[in-house]
């Protein structure tokens, strides 16, 4: 008998060691993403996933694509460069809240504006999981971490306002809870022309769900699940997400010219001119 | 008729030379940030690449625009940026990644009067150090010093030959003189210009390992996009590409092969010009703009029957170890002259009996003017 094979095995690289903690909610997006990547067909020669440092980050190890694993914060830089030399693959980023919205800030903002045809997809976990679970710029308020050890007096930034104000042609919230809204989400952004941004609210139960009165992986769980509300379309700044409410949903799906489209037409533009000139 | 390669005679600016050198090179893709004194080379490369189906971005800073050049060379396309001394400093962060990746690029570096804002408009070579140690971890560096307009041309051309003969990124550490100077320019026939590019893994395969040195220490280059699908990351890794966090084996062996593609190529790659140093009894070293006074000062010298000679490095990194120390195992008096506080002094005094080192400093002035580099040369000779 030939040995069983799981049939979205082709997505997963071979022999780089896995070290998300059981219960982390990377490991759903990692499988929406897959499952995405395979309901899509996608010429998977043709998809670059880049991330950047933290639990996710590992993330472009896990799929059997061109993969990159950037510097803390600038996986959003280096991908721009891969999809202006090669408009025609799918690039996607795939980080975490800390590396994409505190010093990946920047990047995120002006890839966003430009309308750079990059798929970005966050991971928001509430704190740095991997150096031990420090607040960060999604941390809840009041919310404990090793840095926040008497609660936490940060406004959390709203992801999904952000990325709309910045300029993003498609825009969604979700939570690992939603795993096949998830994955619908994961594929419009694919296909879209433009920065899309998927938000996935995903849990830490080792570095912040203990601490916050979530003691294990299904109180996470449930969490999401209790406190979701899906409000498609609604205005993004008035997603919210706290414990209590946490505004899930498709937020903003609209047509603008992508950047490496617009680079084309200049380039061909000055090439055309030249022509005329050289006769 | 070619528009990437301007063969012919021209009255150029040395910044706008490096960004003529790196098109005639096949550099098809450049992301920057303004600085001065390097927006030169950003704005003429934003006029140029379309020309010759290139690619010119702007970013939203220095961090992003080594990012992006990063990015588009694991694509497969020549790249680079410029930048000065504050965006330098930016740029240390993703440099290491370029080494850690064996990404081929060229980062080009007007340097400017530091540090901090420091001086914008003021030529110094206060990066020299920065250039080799700035980011953090062990690494080699290759760094070129140019010393005239045709030198930001075809050191440009070397430094993209150098990146991609190695897998490395090169550094061409001009100063603002020398980017600001407006001279004779020479661009050779496109045969003539010897052009360099990375080696390639021959087809993808399932037990394709993209970071397999050959003899050489260099790993061929896949590239995104060609059905290799292989993963590149700043950890250590092991030569599949698999990031090995905990192994004091693969580290060693890592940051071994990647000092080492380039130190024991040293001799391929260190170039150094020399004038009047066979029977020399006074040698100045000096690199990049100041080395142009400093010439005038030595033939001076000679015209009064002092025995003085001039060791230029073209190669700041790696330094010119051996060729330095040979001059000065048999000269009486070395002189260094660098626009700065001293920082490669401190090399060749590492090469030399210290007590036969003059340093001179010179901060924020234009250049030493080949009298007082005269003066300094009586005085040793005395």
């Amino acid at each position: 008998m030939s040995e069983l094979k799981h049939p979205l095995d082709v997505y997963m690289r071979k022999g780089v060691p896995r070290i998300w903690c059981s219960g982390c909610g990377d490991g759903i997006i990692l499988k929406e993403f897959i499952n995405a990547l395979n309901e899509l067909k996608l010429d998977m020669d043709k998809v670059a996933v880049l991330s950047g440092i933290g639990c996710i980050g590992r993330f472009s190890g896990y799929t059997n694509t061109d993969s990159f694993h950037s510097t803390h914060g600038r996986s959003i830089a280096v991908a721009t460069g891969v999809k202006v030399a090669r408009p025609d693959l799918t690039v996607v980023v795939v980080s975490g809240d800390g590396d994409l919205f505190a010093i990946g800030g920047n990047h995120f903002i002006h890839a966003a504006r430009r309308n750079v045809g990059l798929t970005v997809i966050c991971s928001n976990n509430f704190n740095y999981g991997m150096t031990g679970g420090q607040f960060g710029p999604t941390t809840l308020l009041e919310g404990y971490t090793t840095t926040t050890p008497y609660g936490n007096i940060e406004n959390p930034l709203n992801l999904v306002y952000l990325a709309a104000a910045a300029g993003a042609v498609y825009v969604a919230r979700w939570t690992t809870y939603h795993a096949r809204l998830l994955r619908g989400a994961i594929k419009k952004a694919l296909q879209k022309k433009g920065f899309s941004f998927v938000e996935i609210i995903s849990p830490c139960p080792q570095q912040y769900g203990r601490r916050n009165k979530m003691e294990n992986p299904i109180e996470c769980m449930k969490w999401l699940k209790e406190k979701s509300v899906i409000q498609n379309r609604i205005d993004p700044a008035k997603a919210e997400v706290g414990i209590d409410k946490i505004v899930v949903g498709e937020f903003v799906d609209i047509e603008k010219p992508e950047f490496t489209d617009l680079l084309k037409k200049k380039i061909d533009f000055v090439q055309e001119k030249l022509r005329k000139k050289e006769g | 008729m070619r528009r990437d390669v301007l063969t012919g005679r021209h009255f150029m600016l040395g910044d706008i030379a490096c960004a003529e050198g790196a098109l005639a090179t096949g550099c098809r893709f450049f992301a920057g940030y303004p600085i001065t004194p390097a927006t030169e080379i950003a704005e003429h490369m934003s006029e140029r690449l379309p020309e010759v189906g290139g690619v010119y971005i702007q970013m939203e800073d220095e961090i992003a625009s080594i990012a992006a050049v990063i990015g588009a060379s694991y694509t497969g396309v020549k790249s680079m940026t410029a930048t000065s001394g504050p965006g330098f400093s930016l740029m240390q962060e993703n440099l290491g990644l370029a080494v850690m990746t064996e990404t081929p690029l060229v980062l080009v570096d007007v340097q400017r009067g530091g540090p901090s804002t420091g001086q914008p408009t003021k030529t110094s070579q206060q990066d020299v150090m920065q250039a080799k140690w700035g980011a953090h971890g062990d690494k080699e560096i290759i760094a070129l010093a140019p010393s005239s307009v045709q030198e930001m041309f075809d050191l440009t051309v070397e430094a993209f030959n150098l990146s991609e003969t190695y897998r490395c990124p090169a550094l061409v550490m001009a100063d603002e003189l020398i980017g600001h100077l407006r001279e004779k320019l020479v661009i050779p026939k496109t045969e003539e210009i010897r052009l360099v590019e990375r080696k390639r893994p021959k087809a993808p395969s399932t037990s394709f390992a993209p970071f397999k040195p050959d003899a050489d220490q260099v790993p061929p280059m896949a590239c995104f996009g060609e059905g290799y699908r292989f993963y590149a990351t700043g950890l250590t890794h092991d030569e599949t590409g698999s990031p090995e966090a905990d192994s004091a084996e693969v580290q060693t062996e890592l940051i071994a092969r990647l000092c080492d593609k380039i130190r024991k190529n040293r001799d391929k790659i260190v170039k150094v010009k020399s004038m009047f140093l066979e029977d020399a009894e006074i040698c100045v070293i000096a690199y990049g703009g100041v080395a142009r006074s400093a010439m005038t000062a030595v033939r001076r010298a000679r015209d009064k029957g002092i025995k003085a000679g001039l060791l230029r490095p073209v190669t700041i990194w790696p330094f010119p170890s051996k060729e330095v120390a040979e001059v000065a195992e048999r000269v009486k008096h070395i002189i260094v002259l660098e626009m700065n506080y001293g920082q490669l002094v401190g090399e060749v005094e590492r090469r030399a009996d210290y007590r036969k080192v003059t340093f001179v400093p010179k901060l924020g002035e234009v250049l030493y003017t080949p009298m007082e580099i005269l003066g300094q040369i009586e005085r040793c000779s005395r």
